[in-house]
């Protein structure tokens, strides 16, 4: 009460200032708005900890002690922090092997892929091509009816691709979703009106589309490579029915030999002596976290810079 | 009167409108010259996008299409040495064989309650999402939230089944360390076909809840600011303005995934349902895709006649569902249908 009466007292003494034009006053929100706001960011940060909680948790145990694990000590930060099970995969020539052709996997898939849905997009994209909607047409159709898996291992077997890397690249190669994407880029990016300007200047179809289409593209190609790359990087079914040769494995094979399958030969976690059995059994519960975490850093470090891309003009016009 | 004379009459700004005008003719005329050309010229003008086009349909040819040719494996009995064209016809014994099988109904019913469950529990989910998302006014938050939101659909599905193994392992994961604390004792999640479903539908949603607001928050982004000024100036509150002015402007595009979803339904995560596949709840895990893949590659005995068998007779299914999820569309609004 006290207090009310000083402040009173302190601002009736202050000179009376001339009157202001009030800057534009904000309207308040009414109560339900600011319920609203309140609930809406407890909600999305709720599901924000629940999508980030288990992936710090798997990093946390990739790099604490396996004791820590085993005993339940690893909540949230890591315990006993150490690196062993990193050193233990870099230096396992199974998972090196995979992880180099996973690599191999994602690099020619994403050079490959990109290449022709590049070529397929921007023809797709031309109002003046003759034949252009069945030509879209038949590239949907595969879409819309799938062979199923058999009819597919046994173009592959056909093509002589069994046990060879490009039974991996090659049958995956181009996505039509991917194709949809790219030529909507291009008809938004590429008005008529610049390619009535290059047919003024005397360029040829190809002319135009090296030196004034593709330097446009650089966005969609980000998006194209990151999509393809990905789905390379992450891809394990097609090594799993093609491949018998495991020097031609992918890391998520391996991973999934190791995870799923539970079970790991003493030759493919490096050296190892009886002596060793209860450090194994430690290493290896670690193992797996550490093995996660190599599987889907690449992705997960290259998306942010991509994402702005996807987010803004790919995905928007795709569903126009 | 020839143009120079009209030009040095006309303002500067008139000058380049009756400029433009002109140009305007002539691509008319240009235009509907174009129009009236022969197919083969229209093609020789642009023979070059079509030699662009060579290497990706040669691709569809190869991969899309050779395979849709494959299917009469499933009309034959197929046997390697004789290949495709070699096998003798046995007309519909394959898919009489599969439609009478015990395994039948089973198998149909797990894909179905699998694939409808995840459908209604997911398909409204990243909807809400959106609408939250598109409300918050903290540009920092917002950008925080879709960040971290969208990173598990970069994670591979093998390294998702993984992470769930050990988080939901019975001995030490965390999960059951949690359900320890609170005095029960531990549960194996892998091993009941009741928490199999639980699990494939809700680590689904771990994982593409955020990624599928994407196209949501794109529709949102178009909707005209001035509209919910306008309602606030009227006295409407943020929940009134989301049913009748955000809602509205998802429809369309929640019409046109409802039905993409509902024609790959059949075939969405077999990956996962394959990796998360135990003996122990084979009676709810076994779908069709996993069950082609184990009568046709994973046998010891590959029946590949009898698994395209069911493979088509996957894709037929599919396609009706498609077709009628789209006739459906069309009936709602024609500007809904995909075709």
């Amino acid at each position: 009460m006290a207090l009310t009466v000083a402040r009173s007292a302190t601002r009736s003494r202050r000179p009376p200032k001339t009157p202001r034009i009030p800057k534009a006053r904000r309207i308040k929100d009414p109560a339900v708005d600011r319920g609203y706001q309140v609930v809406n960011y407890c909600v999305l940060g709720f599901f924000t900890v629940a999508v980030l909680y288990p992936l710090i948790y798997v990093f946390s145990s990739s790099v604490s002690s396996g004791y820590a694990i085993a005993s339940g000590k690893v909540v949230l930060w890591p315990v006993g922090l150490n690196f062993e099970a990193y050193k233990t995969i870099f230096s396992s020539p199974h998972i090196l092997i995979g992880l180099g052709n996973s690599i191999f996997y994602a690099v020619v898939g994403a050079m490959i892929g990109t290449a022709l849905t590049i070529l397929a997009a921007y023809p797709l994209s031309r109002k003046d091509l003759y034949g252009r909607r069945p030509l879209m047409f038949f590239l949907l159709i595969p879409t819309l009816f799938s062979a199923g898996i058999i009819p597919n291992y046994v173009v592959v077997q056909q093509l002589g691709l069994l046990n060879t890397r490009w039974a991996i690249v090659l049958p995956a190669a181009m996505t039509v979703f991917n194709v949809i994407i790219t030529r909507t880029f291009y008809q938004l990016n590429i008005p008529d009106e610049l390619l009535e300007a290059g047919k003024v200047d005397g360029a040829s179809n190809l002319r135009f589309f090296l030196s004034i289409a593709l330097p446009l593209s650089k966005p969609i190609i980000a998006v194209n490579m990151l999509f393809y790359a990905v789905g390379q990087w992450n891809s394990w079914f097609s090594a799993m029915i093609y491949l018998t040769n495991t020097d031609l494995y992918p890391l998520q094979l391996v991973l999934r030999e190791v995870l799923t399958l539970g079970s790991v030969n003493p030759d493919q976690v490096g050296s190892m002596s009886a002596a060793e059995f209860a450090h194994r059994q430690d290493l290896f519960n670690k193992l797996r976290y550490a093995l996660i975490v190599v599987a889907m850093l690449p992705p997960l470090i290259a998306y942010p810079f991509v994402q702005r891309h996807f987010v803004k003009g790919a995905l928007i016009g795709s569903l126009k | 009167m020839t143009a120079e004379s009209v030009g040095s009459e006309l303002t500067e700004p008139q000058r380049a409108a009756v400029e433009l005008e002109q140009a305007r003719a002539t691509t008319r005329t240009a235009g509907s010259e174009h129009r009236r050309r022969s197919p083969l010229k229209r093609i020789a003008e642009n023979w070059q996008l079509y030699l662009m086009l060579i290497p990706p349909i040669a691709y569809a040819v190869v991969f899309l299409y050779w395979p849709l040719y494959g299917l009469q494996i499933a009309f034959r009995n197929y046997n390697i040495v004789d290949g495709i064209t070699g096998s003798p016809w046995v007309g519909l014994q394959y898919l009489q064989q599969f439609v009478t099988s015990y395994q039948f109904w089973p198998v149909l019913k797990n894909t179905l309650i699998l694939n409808i469950y995840e459908l209604f529990a997911l398909f409204p989910l990243p909807v809400i999402l959106a609408l939250l998302l598109n409300s918050v006014r903290n540009a920092a938050y917002r950008r925080g939230v879709q960040l971290i939101t969208y990173a598990p659909h970069f994670i591979s599905t093998v390294v998702l089944v993984g992470m769930m193994v050990m988080l939901f392992s019975p001995n030490g994961g965390i999960v059951n360390q949690g359900i320890g604390l609170l005095g029960h004792s531990s549960v194996d999640f892998f091993a009941s076909p009741t928490i199999f479903r639980n699990m494939y539908v809700w680590s689904g949603a771990w994982q593409t809840l955020g990624w599928s607001a994407i196209i949501y928050l794109a529709a949102l982004a178009g909707v005209d600011p001035q509209l919910h000024e306008a309602a606030k100036m009227d006295g409407a509150n943020i929940l009134r303005r989301i049913w009748h002015i955000d809602f509205p402007a998802v429809i369309p595009v929640t019409i046109t995934l409802l039905i993409l979803n509902m024609g790959s339904m059949l075939s969405s995560g077999f990956e996962k349902v394959l990796l998360m596949q135990t003996p122990l709840n084979l009676s709810a895990s076994e779908v069709l895709d996993t069950y082609t893949y184990r009568v046709g590659l994973a046998s010891t005995v590959p029946q590949f006649s009898y698994a395209t068998a069911i493979g088509l007779f996957r894709s037929v299914f599919a396609l009706i569902l498609l077709l009628l999820a789209n006739w459906l569309a069309r009936r709602v609004s024609r500007s809904n249908s995909l075709f």
